[in-house]
Order: C-alpha cells, then structure tokens, then sequence
C-alpha cells in the first residue's frame, strides 16, 4: 500500500528526500548546542574566563545560525514535499475517478468517493508531513543524545536505561487502551452526523408533527454518548504527560543524587558540574523524543485508515477500458441486442436483464414501458456502454459497442439520464458540454428543439442566466429540457432519453417530439416513459418485465395483445374514476 | 417543487466570512467553560499554579544543588552527604506534588472540554430545532452540517490543549521571571527586551502564516466543492465524455491550493527554528553579559547564580514558543466558534400563540376539557377579560385575501382565498412556482403571512399554538424523510403515546401493514438512511401511516405520489384515499387525475387563483383547467 500511495510523490520526490537530510543536520547542531552551552559554563562562566566564554560563545552563535538555516530549510522543504504529495493524491485519485466506469462508481459510491478525496487525502498529507519531519528527528536525537549521554559519563546513563522502559511501556498501555476508545468516538461521530442530517433534511416534517422535543432527546443521547466514550479516552491519555514528567523528575534526582557524589568523590574528574547540567539536557531529550515518537504512532494509526481508504480507490482497475486499435467512427444509428442478460453484479442468480434480442433501425423512434426496476433502464445504460453485457452482445452501427472506441462511442449515442446533473455555470456553458466548439446559434437551436428557448428568453439573463449547483433554480421541468438541449448539441446518431421527460407537461412532450421527428428524422430514439401519452406515437414500443422483453410492437399492437401495456394504459386513461 | 424560487443562501458571503472572528466569541467561549464548570476551573487553576511552582522550583535546585551543596561538599576532607539527602528528598516531594497536580489538571480538563463540547452541541441542535423553516431555505445542507463537525473539532484542540497550555505557559513565564529578578534583576530586563524581539518576529510570522492559512482553508473549500460537483454528476460527465475538461478545471484550483497550502505551512515550519535559535543567541548573550559582570562583580553576582539564570532563560523562552505554536489553532478554532455561535444567534421561530389544543367531551350538550383522548379535540381560548372558550376542531379552514412573499416586497401569493369547510378536499394545480406548497406552509404556519388571514374553525391562527396548529394536520409530502429508529418508531412519530394496536390500524389504514408484515422483523425492522431498504412507494406507505396515526381532522398531502410510477401509486392511492374520508384534505398533485374528484379545484397561476371550482365546471368552463386536462398546456 505505501509503495502505491508514495507513486504520487513524483516531482517532490527531491523535497521530500532532502528534507530528512536537513533534518539530520539540524538536529545535530541541536545536540552540539547544548554542548557547547555546558562547555560555555564550564570553561568560560565557571571561570571567570572571559576569552574564552567569547570563543564558545562565538561558537554557539555559529551553531545557531547553522541550526536555524537547516531548520528552516527543512521546514520548507518539508511543506514543499507534503504539500505537494497531497496535490499529486488528489489529482491522481480525481484522474482515476475519471477513468471509472458506471459499475465503479456505483461500487464506491459518490458520498464515499467525496470523502476519500477530502477528508482522507488531508488526513494522510499531516501524516506525511510528520513522517518526512518527525520520523527523522526523534529517533535521531534519541540515538544521539544516548550517545552523548554515555559519553559524558556511562555510569549516570544506567539511570536511563531504568527510566526509558519504565516511559515505553506506559506510553504503550495508552496507545493500546486509547486506539480502540478512539475508534468508537468515530463511529458515535458518524450516528451524531446522520442524527443531525436527518433533522436538516427533515426539518419540515419535524416541525409538522412537532417532534423537536424527541429528536432533542435523540440528539442528546448520543451526543452523551460521545461525552462519555471521548472522556474515557482522555482520562487515559491525561496520563501523558504526568507520565513524561515523572520520569523526568525521576530523572534529574536521581541524577542530582549519583552526579553529585561522581562529582564529590572523583574531585569534579570524573564528572563536571556544567557536565551534570548538559546531562540532564540530553536525559531530557531523550525522555521527550520517545514522546514524540508515541505522538507519530498515534497519528499513524488515524492516518492508516485514511490511506487504506484512498489505497482502494487508487488499486480499483476501471472495468471497461479501450479496445486497442478501436473503431473511431460510428456508421448509423442501427442497434442490435444479442442474446443480452446483464447483471450489475456479475451474479446469475440476480441478472436484471435476460435473454434479450432486439432490433431497432437507424432513424426510429422506439418507447419503452415498464415499471420500477423492470430493467429499463439498465438496458439502455448498454448502448453507450457505461456498463459491459454479463453475457451476449449488443451492436451499434453494426460493430460491437466493446469495439468501438469509448469516446467516439459516446459523442455518437447521446443518452439523458434518469438522474440527471446540471453543473453551476451559466445556461449556455451547460449546453456546452455536448460540444464546446457550438456557436450561440447553435446552442439557440437546440435549446428550441427541446422547447427550452422560450423560458430561457423569460429569465432576465437569458442564456447567460446562472445555474447553480445540481441546477436548484430552475424548476424540474426546465432541468429536464435543458439536459435533453445539451444532449441534442453533440448531433448524435442514437439519442436516449431517461424518463427525461417526467416532469415537463404532455403538450410540451409532443411538441419535443414533434420537433424530433421533424429536424432530426436520421437519429435513432428511445424514449424510457411513465406515460403512455410520451410513447404512443413511436414506430414501435418495448415493454418490459422483470428484465424481459414482454411486448414489441406498435401502441395499436400492444394494446390488442398485451396485457401489461393495457393495463398500465387502462390505469391511465381513466384516472380518478377508480379513485373515490 | 417550491425549492426553485426561495431565496438562496449567499454562499459566497459565508465563505468569506471564513476566517473572520466576530468580538466577543472568546469571551463567550470562556463563560461556556466557566458556567457550568466553575468548581472544576479552580481545581485546574490551583494544579497549574502547583505543577508551575514544581517545575520552576526544579529549575532553581539545580543551582542550589550545585552553589550550596556539591562545592562546599568539593572543599571538605570527609564529604557528608546528609544534608543533599535531605534536600533531594524534598525536592522529590515536591516533584511528587507537580506530578500528580499536573494529572488532575489534565484529566480535569480533557474531561471539562467534552462537557463544553457537548452542552455547544445540544444548544446547537435545541437551537436548530426551534429554527424557522426560512433558516433552513437560506443554507445549504453541508453549512449546517460543518457546524457539527468541523467548527466543533477545532473547539476541541483549543479547549483541551491550546487553553491548559497557555495558561500553564503563562504561570511558567511569570514564575520563571519572578525567580530571574530574584536572582538578577539586570539581568531579566536584558531578557525582557530580547525576548520581546523573539517575539516581534514570531508574531509577524503567525501573522503571515494565519493569512495564508485562512487562504488555504478558501482553497481547500473550492476544491471539495468542486470535487463534490463533479463526483455527484460524475456519470454525466461519462456520458458527455467530458474528462479531459474536468480534469483540466481541477488542476488549475488544485494548483492554487497547492500554492496556498505550501506558503502556510512554510512560515508555520520556519516559525520554530527561528525563535528556538534567536533563543539561543539570548542565551549566549546572557552568558557573555553574565559573566563580564560575575568576574567585575557587579552586583553581587556569582558564577552559580549565572549558571541557574542561563537555565532560567531557557525556561523562560519555551513557554513564549509554545504559545505562539499554539496560535494558529486558537485562531481557527475562534473562527469556528464564531461561525457556531453566528447560528445560535440566528432568530428563533417566534411563537405566541395561545389557544391550545386539548381533548374534549361533551357532557349535558356542553364541550367539556379532559385528559384522556376522546376523539373530539377542542380549541382552549382564553379571552382578554379572563373568560374561557371552548370550540370543537372541525377542520374549517379559511384563507382570505392572503398575500404573501418569501422576501420583502417581492409577493409570491396575491389576494388569495380559499374556503374548506369540514370533510372537505381542495385541491390545487398549477405550474411550480405557482404558490401551491407555499399556501400550505401558510396553513402550518412554517411562515408567516403578509397581509389578510388565516382561520382555523373561526380562530385566526395566529393565535393558535404552533405546535398545537401542527399537531391538528397531518402532512404528507412528497419528500418521505423517514428517520433511524424502527418502523413502529416512525409511524409513532405522529402520536407518541400511540398503542401498538393503533400502530397497527394506521398501518392497515395506509395500505401498509401487509408489506410491514413480510418484513422479517416486522414493525420492529430498523429503518436506516431514510429507510434505504424500502422502495420508494413503501416508505411513502409509511409515512401516510405516520400522518394518519393521529387522527387529524386536516391533511395536506403535497405530490404525495408524484415519484411514484403508476402501478405501485395504485396501492399508495388506495390508502390515501382511505384516509382522507371524513377529513378536510389539501391536495397538490401533478396528475390531474388524482384531484378530479375533489370537491373544488383551485387553479394558480403566478400566486393568484386564476379558476376555481369542481372538475365538472372547470371542464365546461374551458379555460386554463381544461387546457392542463386536455394537455394542451403546460404544467410544470
């Protein structure tokens, strides 16, 4: 996973190397100051020698100019280094995320995908900053402030070597009690986030049976739930720091105790007075590096789910890919279903599309009927290929759609989907995504075929009007006719429409369909329909059933000989008279 | 769908408010840490100023250590080690002291910063609950939603670490001072004016950092906002094959926060070495200074003391650094106590109704109040010279020359009127935006009329409780909204106190007890994602269930089977039309079919009632009706 994840490093691979180097140095210079600090006091203070406290002093002062140039190299090459890995994680899992086929998506879902290009990437990049850092510095400085330590006198550093495990192990009772607390914070987190999403979402029907007394009570109960776990984690980890200082304290007397008699005892030979401070200086260090490396483990394991998450986006091959050497053009609008069944899991027990065989000529206009979840949908999804056939095969323009390639595919069959998306940009920039080179005439063409021209020309900005995200502002309706007018601009050959037509009126629906008929006879159409007023008039109808194909044929045709198609016509036709 | 034409919320004004404190958020911030939590304050301050002393004092023995009792000891034949006994053995008391004050404090305080969090989180949910609708119209789902999550979070950070460790820092400073001016007041004043330097320079780099922090997190927004767009039409983008565009609109804002995100955290990361080395060179300085004076003896000086004051700088350095580390989470955490508390400001729903709604029974011809349910409910209606009224709920609606704007000066309903009278349906048709669901959230009072009025059973209802207004009409809307809980639990929204039994009959009523049933729990199947699990005509069975369970005697039912396809509204219709027998019912529906028959039909066009009556005379009357009928016009 980490050998994946630190591919996106690339061009920051330089900071994100040298930035360890810079580190190093600056932690050396780190060590040699207090060195030079107790050298200072020794030679210099104690003294009373002038000469050479300036001499030290003029050292330390180098020392600290060294240090600060390293230290805010390191820093920036480190900001450098995480900041672009964050860059280059999220680019690469945006691209990958292009690249994903209907099935991908739907695997991960949108919300998750959001998530993991967010919160997750922020989460990893803190990590990677502290690794490039951290990871360098304290184990270094613990490594040489041992070293120093014994160089001073290895009799006192015995001492450590008590305290150290004593710090280690209560550290990893912490990490180790703490870990699985943490873990049920977030997961009450999430129950507290649905509590309240419910209630933003929901807030007319909370009010209208005025339950907000309740959802309070709701809300409190695992809002409490939250108070209790967390503070049980944090009585633990308040341990921490008193832990830290205890050793420390237990350090520097014990120290105090056994220095004072090396020193007494050896006549100050053995152990110098300044030593015994620079002494405790490094135990100091010692003791807070080891802190340092349990924060970096803690960090880690919050960070671990984070990359998992972002790992499995990154691993996940798109499901349909290119044919090398793929067919770039698209001869005609003729399609053609083989054998077709088709299951959204690969599973045969669950196809929603069975044996399916089906031919539609070029320039028809086909209806679909069929109820909820019947497969309508899911059949017409297989003409621009945004899924694969489980099995069989279905032909566009006589080639097998697996042949074509994708992009040339999709300008050619043009499909407005059920669930449909406008972008926040203006009116024309949206009509625009079905081919950017349009002229505004263009736009205004298709815009009038798909009955849209005359409430855009309502709007007091007219095709500059500015739609916002998920298109909120304009009526379902409007939504539905400017994503038929952007999917007419790529003049395709095979036009789909989605119930895409749901929420505009049945005298706007014939005037789209008239409109079709007469300016784009050559396309293909199918047109998916709740009503049987939107599909009466097309050369031929499909119903469909429980993923099969139930009845072919005209309206006059179904309705002599299929009892589906007449039932759902009967149903209504009549209306409200059943009602009452 | 009425979302279209309300007014928005100006997302572009909120973002960038980001960043910006409003004055007073930390005063109010300290007094939710000291209001509830007084006696807890004193414990910490009293073990701050505990663990302070022990540290400090730490310091300071290392001089006495080695002035009063190694060199003494150095110069004797026989050292005796007694007295440095004696003196390590107090200092490991105190020590002691330190160690276990500095627990109690921590522990103290981790566990008062939950309780904080939690008593800001329910005032923010009680507080968003008495909301009015219009709050919820003017922003944006994720808004509100990060008040919960991310504002809260860096509430967190600040309360249990930023606050313990400024204060903390702060003792530490003003201790270590004390004890430098004990040991060389010359000295500390030449401290004093270095460290004022350290941090002059530190601050103009919190203060360029924080600049660029606040742009990062505008960057960081653009982006998920932008990755959320794309995401969410992400098949859109596949079926227009419109990758290499998004791609190429990503990389650009991706770039910027890249820019911004490295110029952050580079003056944040060079803040440490700049202030640990100016540090340094203090110390140089006030060793070279000291030792000029110990060796002239100017001012009593002794080397040891020197020796003790370089320690004390050092000490008196660290905490000044930690502080000034810690002011970029204090800056962002005021940011989102700020944006928090911009909520709780927000107006509450006003309510100053006072006729309520209580059961009844009629005793010797008179309406009577009671406790138990009778089935008869009754307006309460105190009047102004102290007399009471009772008036039985029938469920007579009337709206007169109502107006109506969802903003000032801009109406949205012109002079409308309507009549139900008890056991009657009206319907209304009309393009969106016509005003058909406003005039139902006029009836529930989600908001508040213009000009003319509203009266339920002869009482304007203004003057009638909200929350006993709503609880007389059942609604059902297109959205089912179905919450956690179990399926009993949901439909027991509309009647607390409800019996299994009536759970049950509300079930059958709405057609839904059959498929409930086939469920393998049951009425005890747990519901979850907005009862993801069920289809969507079940959970609009459901919510019929739940407005049905009262037993009110108005309904509304706004596009209560719109999303529906045809064969499964055949059932829903069967329900719903169970269920408003006997009551008076508000329909809005696409499908004319569904309000044929209903005792008046009124038609809106642009928030005026343009056509009324029933199907039969709208039909002959051959105007806008008819051609909606014979879809010969729009509607939409």
């Amino acid at each position: 996973m980490l050998k994946k994840l630190s591919k996106s490093v690339r061009e920051y691979k330089w900071a994100a190397f040298i930035t360890p180097v810079f580190v190093t140095l600056e932690v050396i210079m780190e060590v040699v100051i207090p060195l030079l600090m107790a050298n200072l006091i020794d030679d210099g203070v104690y003294m009373g020698e002038m000469n050479a406290a300036l001499k030290i002093g003029v050292e330390l002062i180098i020392a600290a100019v060294l240090s600060l140039i390293f230290g805010c190299l390191s820093g920036i090459t480190a900001s450098k280094a995480s900041a672009g890995f964050a860059k280059n994680l999220r680019k690469d899992l945006y691209y990958k995320v292009q690249d994903f086929s209907f099935a991908n998506i739907d695997k991960f879902s949108t919300a998750s995908l959001v998530t993991r290009l967010t919160t997750d990437v922020s989460n990893v990049q803190q990590a990677f900053q502290m690794l490039t850092r951290i990871t360098v510095r304290a184990p270094l400085m613990l490594v040489i402030s041992v070293i120093m330590a014994i160089n001073i006198n290895a009799e006192l550093s015995m001492i450590l070597l008590i305290i150290v495990p004593i710090i280690a192990i209560t550290l990893f009772f912490i990490l180790r009690y703490v870990h699985p607390l943490m873990e049920k914070v977030f997961r009450k987190y999430d129950d507290l986030n649905e509590v309240v999403e419910e209630n933003v979402s929901g807030i007319r029907v909370v009010k209208s049976f005025v339950i907000e007394e309740k959802e309070k009570k709701k809300f409190g109960k695992v809002s409490s739930d939250i108070y209790n776990t967390f503070s049980k984690a944090e009585k633990i980890m308040a341990f921490t720091m008193p832990t830290m200082q205890f050793a420390i304290y237990l350090c520097i007397i014990l120290i105090s105790w056994f220095g004072a008699n090396i020193i007494v005892n050896t006549g100050m030979t053995d152990l110098t007075t300044g030593q015994l401070m620079t002494f405790i200086t490094y135990s100091i260090q010692i003791l807070s590096s080891l802190m340092m490396i349990s924060m970096v483990i803690m960090m880690l394991t919050i960070a671990r789910a984070s990359a998992e998450r972002i790992y499995e986006v990154l691993i996940e091959e798109p499901n349909i890919k290119d044919k090398e050497n793929p067919v770039t053009e698209v001869k005609n609008g003729d399609i053609e279903f083989n054998n077709v069944s088709f299951s959204y899991v690969d599973d045969k027990e669950k196809e929603c599309l069975k044996d399916i065989n089906l031919k539609i000529e070029s320039g028809q206009t086909i209806g679909i009927i069929g109820g909820t979840g019947s497969g309508k949908s899911s059949l017409v999804n297989l003409i621009p290929r945004l899924y694969d056939v489980t099995e069989g095969s279905v032909k566009v323009g006589d080639v097998d759609v697996r042949d074509y390639d994708l992009k040339a595919l999709r300008d050619q069959v043009s499909c407005v989907l059920q669930k449909n998306v406008l972008f926040s940009g203006t009116i024309t920039e949206n009509i625009k995504w079905g081919d950017e080179n349009a002229t505004d005439e263009d736009v205004q063409r298709v815009c009038k075929l798909a009955q849209a021209d005359e409430f855009i020309q309502g709007f007091p900005d007219k095709y500059n009007t500015y739609i916002e995200q998920g298109g909120t502002n304009v009526s379902g309706g409007q939504k539905q006719r400017l994503c038929i007018a952007r999917a007419l601009l790529k003049k395709p050959k095979i036009l789909i429409l989605d119930d895409s037509t749901s929420a505009v009126d049945t005298k706007t629906d014939s005037l789209i369909r008239k409109a079709f008929r007469e300016e784009i006879p050559d396309t293909t159409k199918i047109i998916i329909a709740q009503r049987i007023s939107s599909v009466e008039d097309a050369d031929k109808i499909i119903v469909i059933d429980d993923g099969k194909i139930n009845g072919f044929g005209t309206h006059e045709e179904l309705l002599k000989n299929n009892a589906i198609y007449k039932e759902v016509y009967d149903s209504q036709m009549k209306g409200s008279d059943t009602d009452a | 769908m009425p979302k279209g034409q309300m007014p928005k919320g100006p997302r572009g004004i909120m973002l960038g408010a980001k960043g910006k404190v409003k004055k007073g958020t930390l005063k109010r911030l300290l007094q939710y840490v000291t209001k509830k939590h007084k006696k807890q304050m004193v414990i910490v301050f009293i073990c701050i100023i505990l663990s302070t002393v022990a540290n400090v004092g730490g310091t300071l023995f290392l001089r006495t250590l080695i002035d009063d009792y190694i060199t003494p000891l150095l110069s004797t034949v026989n050292p005796v080690f007694d007295s440095l006994l004696k003196a390590i053995a107090t200092m490991a008391c105190i020590y002691v002291v330190g160690v276990i004050s500095s627990y109690i404090y921590q522990r103290v305080m981790a566990v008062t910063a939950q309780g904080v969090l939690k008593d800001i989180r329910d005032d923010m949910f009680d507080k968003m609950e008495e909301l009015p609708i219009r709050y919820f119209d003017t922003h944006t789902h994720g808004e509100i939603m990060s008040h919960y999550t991310n504002d809260t979070d860096t509430l967190r950070q600040m309360i249990s670490q930023s606050l313990p460790n400024i204060i903390s820092s702060s003792m530490t400073v003003i201790a270590t001072f004390i004890s430098m001016l004990y040991l060389s007041p010359l000295l500390s004043v030449f401290v004093v004016v270095f460290t004022t330097l350290i941090l002059l320079c530190s601050n103009t780099l919190v203060k360029k950092s924080s600049k660029y922090f606040v742009a990062q997190q505008q960057s960081l927004a653009t982006v998920n906002g932008y990755v959320e767009e794309m995401i969410s039409g992400q098949k859109v983008i596949k079926v227009f094959t419109h990758e290499e565009k998004a791609k190429e609109a990503f990389d650009k804002l991706n770039d910027q926060l890249y820019t911004d995100m490295y110029t952050a955290n580079k003056f944040a990361n060079i803040l440490m070495p700049v202030a640990n080395n100016l540090g340094n060179l203090e110390y140089v300085l006030v060793a070279l200074v000291g030792t000029v004076m110990a060796i002239n003896n100017v001012a009593g000086l002794t080397l040891g003391t020197i020796v003790s004051f370089l320690n004390l700088t050092r000490g008196f350095n660290m905490p000044i650094q930690q502080v000034s580390n810690q002011l970029n989470a204090v800056i962002m955490a005021l940011a989102g106590a700020s944006r928090i508390f911009e909520m709780m400001d927000e107006e509450k729903e006003v309510d100053d109704g006072y006729v309520t709604l209580v059961n009844a029974k009629i005793e010797d011809g008179k309406l009577v109040e009671c406790k138990e349910r009778t089935g008869i409910w009754a307006w309460k209606h105190p009047h102004h010279d102290g007399t009471l009224d009772y008036v039985e709920v029938k469920g007579h609606i009337e709206l007169r020359n109502v107006d109506f704007g969802y903003e000032p000066n801009k109406l949205v309903l012109h002079d409308v009127s309507v009549y139900a009278k008890p056991g009657q349906k009206i319907a209304f048709v009309g393009a969106t935006g016509a005003g058909k669901t406003t005039i139902t959230n006029l009836i529930n009072r989600f908001y508040d009329i213009e000009d003319g009025k509203i009266r339920y059973d002869g009482i304007n209802i203004n003057k009638i409780k909200k929350d006993d207004l709503r609880r007389s009409l059942g609604m059902v809307l297109q959205d089912t909204n179905l919450f956690t809980g179990t399926i009993k639990e949901n439909i027991m929204y509309g009647k607390e106190d409800a019996t299994d039994e009536e759970v049950i009959e509300a079930a059958k009523l709405a057609n839904a007890h059959n498929f409930i049933m086939h469920l393998p729990n049951g009425y005890d199947t747990m519901l979850t994602n907005n009862g993801a699990q069920l289809s969507q005509g079940q959970r609009q069975l459901i919510s019929i269930a739940r407005a049905a369970i009262n037993n009110p005697p108005v309904m509304i039912l706004d596009e209560a089977t719109s999303s529906i396809d045809t064969r499964t509204e055949k059932i829903v219709q069967d329900g719903m039309d169970k269920l408003m027998e006997g009551r008076t019912v508000f329909v809005i529906a696409h499908r004319l079919s569904t309000v044929r028959n209903s005792k008046a039909i009124m038609v809106l066009d642009h928030g005026r009632i343009i056509e009324r009556g029933s199907h039969d005379e709208l039909i002959e009357q051959k105007g806008q009706y008819y051609q909606l009928y014979t879809g010969a016009f729009e509607l939409e």
